[in-house]
């Protein structure tokens, strides 16, 4: 299973590095550029294969006149051919250029126009910014990165939680917990991107003001081991325990624990509501994926599931709720499952699963497109955008030499940070700008725009 | 056009050749509009393989591909055509953007006996029409051609071909590192005519 360990890469900390420093070392550029359709031929030699596959097979089927020093005569002669076997021709008139009547912008626009196909968003192939992250534990349990309302990505390395703020790129530490408490086993920022909850080993989860660098609250007693995951819900922190445990906490009154639910056997490693706030996911490492109802909670009686999924084969830890359809969930498995399955969390149907081919360790949906992202571990440490509903593969972004732990999504959906036991944390341009409200449609931007084209 | 006179299933290679360079100049009038490499008000709209395709009235193109096709089905009728490219290239820089493919293995057999084959027409033309469909709808996954381009057509021959003297040795014109589409293929049963557009990488511009 994916067991991790939490003592990360011993043999980089020989050198000691500042956290969050930019990389230098960055833009492997991904020279294997693959086809959606066909594998990379571009180091295959087609003359040659046909030459083999056509000429070589004649020599083949008179084996009546092959002798040693005839066979090698012929390889020879066909080494020689097969460098010097075609002739290139090409008409020395060429055809005419095309004439531009009108002028070139206008006439460019008219090509765009003309096309049925959107035009296509680029997605950059490379991550446009690489951080060092040293220390960082390598567990795939724990949820060590969260990208803030105010901005701020918060990420837990070791025992320290760092805060970088996107505006400015600017690094601060906001805490350290001692060696005992430690490491931070997760982190999560507050609806109001000012307040973090920090999770702890020590079964603790500690409430910090980003603001004014201090600790405000630290609630004790909900679990018995470390706290993996954290999710808010208003003034609600959820906090999902090693122990199994699912704590509804009201961060506002003095005694905080106001539902428990039960219904993992172990850790829980994601944690995520609803965007209305009426409906919990919970993905556990006992494969389970349980759906809570807020409106079901109640704090005298043991709190039933709404709907228990056990349709994973490993742990559950990637959970994502669709932003632009309320009841729709998307949950991935670990190493032993590799599949992203779709929920209808009202009727608690699986609507699709597809088999990615490796561990999913987290996912995130476009606010802007209907895609899907995932990052993944072995073999190829990437992350792979989908075409929502469709599951068709639009992207995949390498440079990750590790598994991609965690992923977190900037404020306005555009950019993705991911962080991964290789110690980096990268930032990705993927889901692109979103449309801006739409320009008013220029005048006349070409001939006869008023008639409708078909083609 | 075709001297397949005889039975409807009988192919000969001329009328092989016929088909293909036949086939080679709807291709090439196709991409051309289809890629928007010449302005759309200059094609017409004629009926071809139970589909409506697009012919050049542009004078220039039009006797560019007559000579072309003609040339073509001579090659092809000596079993000597091995391959058909139809190059896109960047106007301002000459940078190849786009590689249409038709690569063609001729039956040795029918070149050097003259037998003929069997095969009916109406097969040769439903494998025709899937692949003029695929080079229709490529538009959706080719990269935009948002810069004026031009095209060039290399036929590679064998090496015993005379050169026409309207023709001149060329390089190959390639794209480095290449993203390729393999579309359908077709066969006459003397010809087979495999198409593969490969195209310049989107990324590529980026380093």
């Amino acid at each position: 299973m994916d067991a991790g360990s939490s003592s990360s890469s011993s043999n980089l900390k020989g050198q000691s590095r500042c956290p969050l420093q930019e990389q230098f070392l960055q833009k492997r550029n991904s020279k294997e550029n693959l086809d959606r359709f066909i594998p990379n031929r571009s180091a295959m030699d087609f003359d040659y294969a046909h030459y083999m596959l056509t000429e070589g097979r004649k020599g083949k089927e008179n084996p009546a006149v092959s002798s040693p020093s005839r066979d090698a005569y012929r390889k020879q002669l066909a080494e020689t051919f097969n460098m010097n076997r075609t002739r290139i021709l090409a008409f020395k008139n060429k055809p005419p250029t095309p004439v531009e009547l009108i002028p070139h912008e206008i006439s460019t626009s008219a090509h765009h126009q003309a096309k049925p196909t959107k035009p296509r968003r680029h997605i950059s192939q490379t991550s446009e910014r690489t951080l060092d992250a040293p220390d960082i534990v390598d567990d795939f349990y724990l949820n060590l990165l969260d990208w803030g309302s105010a901005n701020v990505l918060a990420i837990a390395l070791e025992n320290t939680v760092y805060l970088w703020d996107a505006s400015t790129g600017s690094t601060s530490e906001l805490a350290t917990i001692d060696d005992e408490n430690g490491p931070v086993t997760s982190v999560n920022w507050a609806p109001d991107g000012r307040h973090i909850a920090i999770g702890l080993n020590n079964s603790e989860v500690q409430l910090w003001d980003s603001a004014s660098n201090r600790l405000l609250r630290t609630l004790k007693g909900g679990h018995r081991s470390r706290v993996g995951s954290l999710a808010w819900n208003n003034h609600v922190l959820t906090t999902g325990g090693m122990d199994g445990l699912i704590v509804n906490n009201d961060v506002r009154i003095r005694s905080h624990i106001v539902e428990t639910y039960r219904g993992h056997q172990q850790e829980v490693c994601g944690l995520k509501w609803s965007g209305s706030g009426q409906q919990l996911a919970s993905g556990g490492n006992d494969n389970l994926l349980h759906i809570w109802d807020r409106s079901m909670a109640s704090s005298n009686s043991a709190t039933q599931w709404l709907h228990r999924l056990e349709d994973h084969t490993s742990a559950v830890k990637a959970l994502a709720w669709c932003p632009f359809q309320s009841n729709l969930l998307a949950s991935g498995g670990g190493g032993g499952d590799r599949c992203i399955k779709f929920w209808n969390t009202h009727t608690g149907s699986c609507l699709n699963s597809v088999d990615t081919g490796s561990q999913v360790c987290s996912l995130l949906w476009n606010k802007n497109e209907r895609e899907l992202l995932s990052s993944h571990g072995f073999t190829q440490n990437q992350l792979t955008l989908w075409k929502y509903p469709s599951m068709v593969k639009m992207a995949e972004l390498t440079g990750h030499t590790s598994r991609v732990l965690f992923m977190a999504q900037s404020p306005d959906g555009c950019t993705v940070a991911s962080a991964a036991g290789d110690e980096t944390l990268r930032f990705w341009n993927v889901f692109g700008v979103p449309e801006v409200a739409k320009p008013a449609p220029k005048t006349n931007p070409e001939p006869f725009a008023q008639l409708n084209r078909i083609r | 056009m075709a001297s397949r006179t005889v039975a409807k299933d009988i192919i000969t290679l001329r009328g092989s050749a016929a088909i293909v360079s036949e086939f080679f100049g709807y291709a090439a009038n196709s991409i051309l509009y289809n890629r928007g490499v010449y302005p759309e008000e200059s094609f017409v709209k004629v009926k071809k393989y139970g589909l409506p395709m697009l012919l050049t009235q542009d004078e220039g193109v039009k006797s560019f591909m007559a000579n072309l096709t003609a040339q073509l089905s001579e090659w092809l009728e000596e079993g000597k055509l091995q391959r058909i490219v139809l190059v896109i290239m960047s106007k301002v820089s000459s940078e190849v953007l786009e590689r249409w493919n038709f690569s063609i293995e001729t039956d040795g057999e029918v070149v050097e006996k003259g037998v003929s084959r069997e095969k009916s027409d109406k097969e040769i033309m439903r494998e025709i029409q899937a692949i003029m469909r695929q080079i229709a709808s490529s538009i959706t996954y080719l990269p935009c051609l948002d810069e004026p381009c031009v095209f060039d057509v290399l036929a590679y021959t064998d090496k015993d071909v005379a050169v026409p003297f309207t023709w001149i040795e060329s390089d190959p014109k390639l794209i480095a590192n290449p993203q390729m589409v393999k579309l359908h293929s077709f066969d006459t049963k003397i010809h087979k005519v495999d198409t593969l557009v490969s195209y310049k990488n989107d990324e590529w511009d980026e380093e």
